[in-house]
């Protein structure tokens, strides 16, 4: 899953130093696809005026790499997955509200 | 052509228009004719007591939009901390309205860790709204003593900004007898 991110905008890394902060996390409902893995790119750690030490982040275009294992019981064809992302925004001044964005894979499942 | 000592005279002219135009300093606070009643709201604080918008009349309040989770916000609480300290005793108050998700699961030990000494309620998407969509994370709006909105904040800001408005608010003369505005809107609201 590519993501692009605004100019000026972060997000936290899946791994922020801070437990208050809120992670990203790309979760994946069950299905005839299971996730088995779910690999975040290396975090950016960043200096903001607001913060004395730097912050494990995320910003510009990043990539999340999904890996999947087929149930035995799934059915060979055309089908989708669905998952969430949660994210939370800032800039250097400010901070938006976590949001949860729904995402979709189209597969085809074949034996 | 403008001879150069012509130029650099209206350079200075224009430059000292610009002082007079934004001294430092100066705060940024509406003209009273312009601001409105703070919309009122009665919510509960970490100990279950209750904090009533229309307990504060005759005070200047500050009141702070803020989450555990937002960076920006970390930065000014000590400030209100300061703020709360310093001026209490000139009828000033800060009130902080979290926009935490799970309430006070993650606020509880975040004042308790960051010794907050003012009160802090738990905001509602309600309250957000009342208050034009509450969107970005600080916001904070410094009401004077007639519980009318003075000034709004979105995003960090300096500490010496806060502290002019509050100043300059404390200094101002008080209002003879009055009620504040968003307790009338209340009242009437309830009939």
């Amino acid at each position: 899953m590519s993501v692009q991110l605004r100019a000026g905008y972060h997000v936290n890394s899946n791994m922020p130093a801070d437990a208050y902060l809120i992670p990203l996390k790309l979760t994946w409902a069950a299905g005839p696809l299971q996730a088995t893995e779910i690999v975040y790119p290396k975090a950016q750690m960043e200096k903001y005026s607001f913060s004395p030490d730097p912050l494990s982040v995320f910003s510009g275009q990043f990539d999340i790499l999904s890996k999947f294992k087929v149930s035995s019981t799934a059915t060979p064809g055309p089908t989708a997955i669905t998952g969430k992302l949660r994210y939370q925004a800032c800039t250097d001044r400010m901070c938006f509200p976590p949001k949860n964005v729904d995402v979709a894979l189209q597969v085809d499942i074949v034996r | 052509m403008l001879p150069w000592r012509s130029l650099a005279a209206l350079a200075l002219a224009v430059a000292l228009a610009a002082c007079l135009q934004s001294p430092p300093g100066r705060p940024a606070l509406k003209a009273e004719k312009d601001r409105k009643a703070a919309p009122h709201f009665t919510l509960k604080d970490a100990t279950g007591a209750a904090v009533d918008l229309a307990d504060y009349q005759g005070k200047v309040v500050l009141l702070n939009f803020w989450a555990t989770w937002c960076g920006p916000c970390k930065i000014e609480i000590p400030w209100f901390i300061d703020f709360q300290q310093r001026y209490k005793d000139r009828d000033f108050a800060v009130i902080g309205v979290s926009m935490d998700d799970d309430g006070w699961q993650s606020v509880k030990p975040y004042v308790a860790e960051h010794k907050i000494n003012y009160r802090i309620v738990i905001g509602t998407e309600e309250i957000s709204q009342q208050y034009g969509g509450v969107e970005a994370l600080p916001t904070t709006f410094i009401l004077d003593r007639e519980g009318r909105i003075a000034s709004r904040h979105v995003g960090l800001v300096s500490k010496s900004d806060y502290q002019n408005e509050i100043v300059h608010l404390l200094d101002a003369p008080k209002q003879t007898a009055g009620v504040m505005p968003g307790a009338l809107v209340a009242l009437s609201g309830a009939r």
